[in-house]
C-alpha cells in the first residue's frame, strides 16, 4: 500500500495518474476527432442548398451518416468497435484502446457543433466575399472560419468537456482516468471520499475549461 | 457597359416556379450613375445580383464591359470580378478583422504585396475620411462609418463598376446624404460607373442621371431622371416621383370647385428658368388670370427643378395662346385633368 490520502482507498499516485490519463485521453482523441470533426463540419455547411459548394449528395450522405453515429450510446460503440480498435491499436484493453471510440464518438458530434457555428456566419459576408471573386477556399479560411471562430472556440470547449464525461464510461475497457477512478473505487467500494474527490476533481477539470472557453471566445469576439 | 438583354431569372422550388424577372432590357452607359427604384419584391434585387453573377440569368445575356460572365471559366471571372465593385445595404464588413484589415481583403485574396497594400489601403481609408479608424474594429463604427469602410474595400481593386446594394437604405437621412454625396465624388473623380437599386426615390434624385422603375419583375419605365421626374408614364413611377416632389392639386380646391371645370397646368422647370418672370409675362401678354395651387422647387442632380400647377382662367382663344406660348419658351407644360 502506498501513501494513502484523507483517508481514501486510493494513493495520491493512483490519483495523480488517473489524472493524466484522463488528460491524455481527452487531448489524444480531441486532436483526431477535431481533425476529422471539422472538416465534415465545414463541409456540411458548404455543399447544403445555396451554399457556396451546393452538393445534395454530399449533404445527403453525410447528414445522416453523421446523425446515425451521434445516436449511438457511448458505451454500446465502445464494445461495437473491439475489433476495429484492435486491429488500430494491438489491444481492445487499455487507454490508447479507448481512444479510438471516443473519437467516434466525438468526431461526428463536433462536426454537427461546427456546422451549427459556421452557420451563423451572416450569409452576407459569403456574398461579399464571392463579389470579391474569392475562391471557395479562400471564402473558407479568410471568411466563414475567422469569423465563425468565437463561436468554433466554444464548439471546442462543449467538445472537451463531453469528451471528459465520456473517458469515465472508457473505464469499461481498462481506460483508467479520474472517471474510472470514481465508478471503480468509489461508486462500486462505496469509498465515499474517493468519490467525493475524483467528482470534485471532475468538476474543477470542466469549470477550468468551460471558463477558458469562454474567456478565448469573448476575446476573439471584441463585442 | 452593362447590359441586359432580355434577362430572366425563375426560381424552381418543389412547390412552385417564381418569376422574379420577366425579360429585362437595360443598357447602363459607361459613366452613368444609374438607379433602378422599385419597391420589395420587384427583382431590382435579382437584377443587380446577376451583373457579378451572384445570381445567374435563367434567360438572356448580361453583358458587363463587352464580355458575358457566364461564358468564363473561374478564373477569368473572379479577375472579371475584382473589376466590380459591390457594396451592400448591411455593409457585409467582417466583425473579425479591423477596419484596415477588411479594406486590405480584396487585396489579400488577389495575393497583392504587403507593401502595395498597406499604400492602397491608407489611400481609400484618406479618400473616404476614416484614416483614424484604420486600428478599429466594424462594431465600433457608426453604420455611416461602416458604410464608407465597405466603399473603400469595394474600390480597393480599381473596379470601373460600383454596384449599390440598397445602400443607404440602413442609414439615417443625414448619413444617407453624406454617402451619396461620397458616391458621386467616386463617378466623378474616377470615372466608375454606378448601378444602383433602392426603394427611395430621394437617392435617385439626389445622385442619379437615369432611371429604370421596376415593378413585378418587369421594367416599367426608364429614362433620364428629368424626364420621368417630370412625366411619369406608369402609375407606379407617379407614386414614386410623388414621394418626393409634392405636386397634387390641394384637396381643399377640388372640393370647391363643384360642377365648374377649371383648366389646370402643370409646368415644370429645369435649371435657372425661373417660374415668377414667366408667370407674369403671360398675364401681361394674355388676356389670362393665372392663379397659383401648388408650387415647390427641388433640386435633382444639384439642377433646380422646380413644379408648379396653376389655374387659368380666360377665354379660349387667349388660354390657348398662352399655351402655346410657354410651349414655344421650351418650358414642359401639361394640362391637368380633374376626375370627378
Amino acid at each position: 500500500m502506498g501513501n494513502t490520502l484523507w483517508g481514501m482507498e486510493i494513493t495520491a499516485d493512483q490519483l495523480s495518474t488517473a489524472f493524466g490519463d484522463t488528460l491524455y485521453m481527452v487531448a489524444i482523441s480531441l486532436i483526431f476527432s477535431g481533425l476529422i470533426g471539422l472538416p465534415l463540419g465545414i463541409l456540411l455547411v458548404i455543399t447544403r442548398k445555396g451554399h457556396i459548394l451546393e452538393n445534395k449528395w454530399i449533404f445527403n450522405v453525410l447528414n445522416p451518416v453523421i446523425n446515425i453515429l451521434r445516436s449511438v450510446p457511448f458505451i454500446i460503440l465502445l464494445v461495437a468497435l473491439i475489433p476495429f480498435t484492435r486491429m488500430i491499436v494491438g489491444s481492445a484493453i487499455g487507454t490508447n484502446a479507448a481512444i479510438v471510440p471516443l473519437i467516434f464518438y466525438a468526431a461526428p458530434y463536433i462536426a454537427r457543433l461546427v456546422e451549427n457555428s459556421l452557420l451563423e456566419v451572416d450569409k452576407g459576408i459569403i456574398e461579399a466575399a464571392q463579389a470579391m471573386g474569392a475562391t471557395t477556399w479562400q471564402i473558407i479560411y479568410r471568411f466563414l472560419i475567422p469569423e465563425g471562430l468565437s463561436s468554433l472556440i466554444l464548439t471546442f470547449t462543449t467538445a472537451t468537456i463531453g469528451l471528459v464525461g465520456s473517458t469515465a464510461m472508457a473505464g469499461a475497457v481498462g481506460a483508467g482516468g479520474v472517471g474510472d477512478l470514481a465508478l471503480a473505487y468509489g461508486y462500486q467500494r462505496f469509498d465515499t471520499m474517493t468519490m467525493v474527490v475524483t467528482v470534485a476533481a471532475l468538476v474543477i477539470i470542466v469549470q477550468l475549461l468551460q471558463s477558458t472557453g469562454n474567456f478565448v471566445s469573448k476575446k476573439i469576439r471584441r463585442r | 457597359m452593362i447590359e441586359f438583354q432580355n434577362v430572366k431569372k425563375v426560381y424552381q422550388t418543389k412547390k412552385q416556379t417564381v418569376e422574379a424577372l420577366k425579360g429585362i432590357n437595360l443598357t447602363v452607359e459607361k459613366g452613368d450613375i444609374f438607379g433602378v427604384v422599385g419597391y420589395s419584391g420587384a427583382g431590382k434585387s435579382t437584377l443587380i445580383r446577376l451583373v457579378n453573377l451572384l445570381e445567374h440569368p435563367s434567360d438572356g445575356q448580361v453583358i458587363v464591359g463587352g464580355k458575358d460572365l457566364t461564358k468564363l471559366n473561374p478564373k477569368e471571372l473572379r479577375a472579371e470580378k475584382k473589376k466590380i465593385g459591390m457594396i451592400f445595404q448591411h455593409f457585409n464588413l467582417l466583425n473579425s478583422k479591423t477596419v484596415f484589415d477588411n479594406i486590405a481583403m480584396p487585396l489579400v485574396l488577389s495575393g497583392t504585396p504587403s507593401k502595395e497594400i498597406k499604400e492602397r489601403v491608407g489611400e481609400l481609408l484618406e479618400f473616404v475620411g476614416l484614416s483614424s479608424k484604420a486600428r478599429s474594429y466594424p462594431e465600433q463604427l457608426s453604420g455611416g462609418q461602416k458604410q464608407r469602410i465597405g466603399i473603400a474595400r469595394a474600390l480597393a481593386t480599381n473596379p470601373s463598376i460600383l454596384l449599390c446594394d440598397e445602400a443607404t437604405s440602413a442609414l439615417d437621412p443625414q448619413t444617407t446624404s453624406a454617402v451619396l454625396q461620397l458616391l458621386k465624388k467616386i463617378n466623378k473623380e474616377y470615372n466608375i460607373t454606378i448601378l444602383l437599386i433602392t426603394h427611395e426615390m430621394s437617392v435617385i434624385r439626389e445622385i442619379c442621371n437615369k432611371v429604370a422603375v421596376m415593378e413585378g419583375g418587369r421594367v416599367v419605365e426608364q429614362g433620364s431622371v428629368f424626364e420621368v421626374f417630370a412625366k411619369p408614364q406608369t402609375d407606379i413611377a407617379k407614386n414614386f416621383v410623388r414621394t418626393v416632389i409634392h405636386d397634387e392639386i390641394p384637396q381643399s380646391f377640388l372640393k370647391n370647385i363643384g360642377s365648374y371645370i377649371p383648366i389646370i397646368w402643370k409646368i415644370n422647370f429645369i435649371g435657372t428658368t425661373s417660374g415668377n418672370p414667366l408667370l407674369s409675362t403671360i398675364s401681361k401678354k394674355f388676356d389670362v388670370h393665372l392663379s397659383v395651387l401648388s408650387a415647390n422647387i427641388s433640386e435633382i442632380q444639384e439642377t433646380p427643378f422646380g413644379n408648379l400647377i396653376i389655374e387659368v382662367t380666360g377665354n379660349k382663344q387667349e388660354v390657348d395662346k398662352a399655351y402655346q406660348y410657354i410651349k414655344d419658351e421650351g418650358i414642359l407644360v401639361q394640362e391637368v385633368q380633374i376626375n370627378g
